[in-house]
């Protein structure tokens, strides 16, 4: 171990670590995990991503990964070491994920997974704060001028057959006091071409599906809209072990931070001239008031890392998924609750 | 080109062919051992040859049948070969942007110019790509090199002793100035290249005392090697591939991990050796037990007998299975994208993933076809030699 002067507590729990790393994973002590001090003395993050969806975790044309899943990896390494590069990739396939998330191989998971009750319960794991909300969606041409899946009665919708995404439809329709006509088409390629014909008012899928149809299929992606309804829960979490709540608490918190940091207006670029900025959230957020950094068991200035290294949530989205990526998703469910949106960072402090 | 013609090669090939009164020794000989097709025409009627379309009438249109055939056959090619030509180059974007292609009538071939360093390297560090080319390179050099009869020379393993150095150097970095790459960040064709040339590598030795194992008269070893490749032949390669990436790491204590591309190498390399042992057998049983007896005959030990006598005759037999084992060995290695590694065909496939050329996957996969194809095919045409030349003294 190196011997550099850390907070006398830190220390302590580092040795203590050391010294029984394996007795404490088995006693499970919320004291110090096996994993934030494991990530602490390798030195970087071990994130398991998507081998490759675009927006969320992607390496691209250079092989250098991006997207929202691969920023909520890059914060917490900002967090924990002050350095957003400081992650390591682990690509996976759903099969594998929840396991090697089990066995040790990875410290995060931030794949696109959906937060459900019984992979919360049974696979030993964690969810953390939802960094995306997906869930299916309507997208329409931006010629018949909808605001809203209400006003969607008697349209014909083009849907997959036999799947949850035909169930949910009919069931939204019917919940509203709607009717709609179903045009059913086998396969994925032939269902967009026949909307794009013009065969039918409407193309249901997962929103984040359908922004990546419209965004491969349409010369402008503006002449299509995904309507702000998700009829379907899909909300995306990052996921740590059971048994380490430390390590579970820099994670939501790391997210937490970005989320206060787009309510508060915090940009990378304006971070550091709000180290001086009044307000006491921002104080308290930026570390300029000590307290949250030593509660974490990280440096006090561990938000700024995080906001300058990454950005906030709202710049994240933007750049990956939203109006600055070739997805152009709309905030929808995933804008901050002030803006209709369900982004809510609890008081930090 | 047609210009040249005549007066080059007109003269040359014309003269002496037709008009040698007779014919030289050689000719006879080679006449005897091999009477190919080329040579006989000529000979059974010499006038056909000059007509232009002599040939075509002899062979494709000697019977209604055949010339239906004949027709059938040219009416599938009209209806295939243009189309596809279009497709393929004529119609074809060469480069520029996604716009350029959904402007194009046939294949863009600018997504292959925009993405083949991913597929290619995958998620190598893009300034430190040259390494893994280098190494790439090397490496397909030394296989190439392997092949060649003349440096069949004790040098040629210290040849591959510094090619792999060299290689490891390349490719993790960390010493002589370059910056130290980690091979969770290998990707592509060198994982490709990697995995099957050393699975391969590995499983082959293994395979053959598989295979002699299974033949033997210890029950002990005989019990092991047949439940080994029994167990092995069982499965699926996938379930393998799982059992090593996902499953083997629940087992170990928490913090001790297995790199996943030596898991997925071990994993690769127990079932190809499984495979290949049963095509070695198949060689050892079909040497007549009269070599086994004659070798006893004169005192030779068990390893003697076996190294010197079956293991020869043996293998020279079943070389054509064992390729046969290589190539699929090779297109294997592109299921451990169930395993999160990235090998060339999941790279091509991340490269689809980008919406912007999303539409245009089915050239991405035409390109990654091409690769496997080239290396299937030298590997096919260097047995095919392999086996000319085993076989050269037993030639009838």
């Amino acid at each position: 171990m190196k011997t550099r002067p850390v907070k006398s507590h830190l220390s302590a729990l580092a040795i203590a670590a050391t010294l029984s790393v394996s007795a404490l994973a088995l006693s499970g002590t919320a004291q110090a995990g096996a994993t934030f001090d494991g990530v602490k003395q390798k030195g970087y993050v071990q994130c398991g991503v998507n081998l490759g969806l675009y927006g969320f975790s992607a390496p691209d044309d250079k092989g250098k990964w991006s997207g929202l899943d691969v920023d909520m990896c890059r914060a917490v390494a900002a967090a924990m070491f002050g350095d957003a590069e400081k992650v390591k990739y682990t690509p996976l396939s759903a099969q594998q994920r929840l396991p090697a998330l089990q066995s040790g191989e990875i410290d995060i998971l931030a794949r696109n997974t959906t937060r459900t009750l019984t992979r919360d319960t049974a696979n030993g794991l964690n969810f953390g704060p939802t960094n995306y909300f997906d869930g299916q969606g309507f997208m329409v041409s931006a010629k018949l001028g909808l605001k809203s899946a209400k006003q969607l009665n008697g349209a014909t919708v083009c849907v997959l057959p036999g799947t949850t995404t035909e169930q949910n439809v009919s069931d939204y329709f019917r919940a509203n006091k709607m009717t709609f006509k179903p045009v059913v088409i086998e396969k994925n390629e032939e269902l967009n071409k026949a909307f794009f014909a013009g065969r039918c008012d409407a193309l249901t899928s997962d929103a984040s599906q359908l922004a990546a149809i419209r965004a491969a299929e349409v010369q402008n992606p503006n002449d299509y809209v995904i309507l702000p309804e998700l009829i379907s829960k899909e909300p995306l979490s990052p996921a740590v072990r059971q048994g380490d709540e430390e390590w579970m608490n820099l994670v939501t918190w790391t997210f937490y931070a970005m989320v206060q940091a787009e309510e508060k207006g915090l940009t990378s670029e304006t971070v550091d001239a709000a180290m001086t900025s009044p307000d006491p959230d921002v104080k308290r957020l930026l570390g300029v008031t000590a307290g949250n950094g030593k509660a974490l068991g990280v440096e006090e200035n561990w938000a700024f890392n995080v906001i300058k290294q990454v950005g906030n949530y709202g710049q994240s989205f933007e750049r990956n998924v939203g109006a600055g990526s070739k997805l152009k998703m709309p905030r929808g469910q995933n804008a901050l609750y002030t803006e209709g949106g369900m982004m809510y960072a609890p008081p930090m402090k | 080109m047609s210009k040249q013609f005549p007066a080059d090669q007109a003269p040359v090939s014309a003269g002496p062919i037709p008009t040698g009164p007779v014919p030289p020794a050689h000719w006879a000989a080679s006449y005897e051992e091999e009477p190919t097709q080329a040579s006989a025409p000529p000979q059974a009627n010499g006038m056909t040859a000059l007509k232009p379309f002599g040939w075509a009438k002899d062979n494709l249109f000697n019977t209604p049948l055949n010339t239906v055939l004949t027709l059938a056959c040219l009416g599938l090619l009209w209806l295939v070969v243009p189309p596809a030509a279009n497709w393929l180059l004529l119609k074809a974007s060469w480069s520029g942007s996604s716009e350029a292609c959904r402007e194009a009538a046939g294949a863009c071939w600018s997504v292959i110019v925009v993405k083949h360093r991913l597929i290619f390297f995958g998620t190598y560090p893009y300034d430190e790509q040259w390494r893994p080319f280098l190494a790439c390179a090397l490496f397909v050099a030394m296989l190439g090199a392997s092949g060649v009869r003349a440096f069949w020379r004790p040098w040629l393993a210290g040849a591959w002793a510094l090619t792999l150095v060299g290689m490891g150097v390349l490719m993790w970095g960390g010493v002589a100035g370059l910056s130290y790459v980690p091979n969770d960040r290998w990707g592509g064709l060198p994982i490709t290249l990697m995995l099957s040339v050393f699975s391969i590598a590995i499983a082959f030795p293994l395979s053959i005392l598989l295979a002699l194992g299974r033949q033997s008269s210890l029950p002990a070893i005989r019990t092991f090697c047949v439940g080994f490749i029994e167990t092995m032949r069982g499965v699926p390669l996938v379930s393998v591939l799982f059992m090593a990436s996902v499953m083997f790491p629940l087992f170990l204590p928490e913090g001790v991990t297995v790199d996943k591309l030596l898991r997925a190498l071990a994993g690769m390399t127990l079932f190809t050796a499984a495979y290949l042992a049963e095509a070695v057998r198949g060689g050892l049983q079909a040497i007549p037990k009269g070599q086994y007896e004659a070798a006893d005959a004169l005192g030779l030990s068990y390893w003697q007998k076996t190294v010197l006598i079956v293991l020869p005759q043996a293998l020279r037999i079943v070389i054509p299975p064992i390729v046969n084992q290589f190539i699929s060995a090779f297109k294997d290695t592109s299921l451990v994208t169930i395993v999160g590694l990235y090998d060339l065909l999941t790279a091509a496939t991340v490269a689809t993933t980008d919406p912007e050329w999303r539409p245009y996957f089915a050239e991405v996969y035409v390109f990654a076809g091409l690769m496997f194809w080239i290396f299937c095919f030298s590997m096919s045409r260097y047995s095919q030699w392999l086996e000319r030349l085993a076989n050269r003294y037993t030639r009838r």
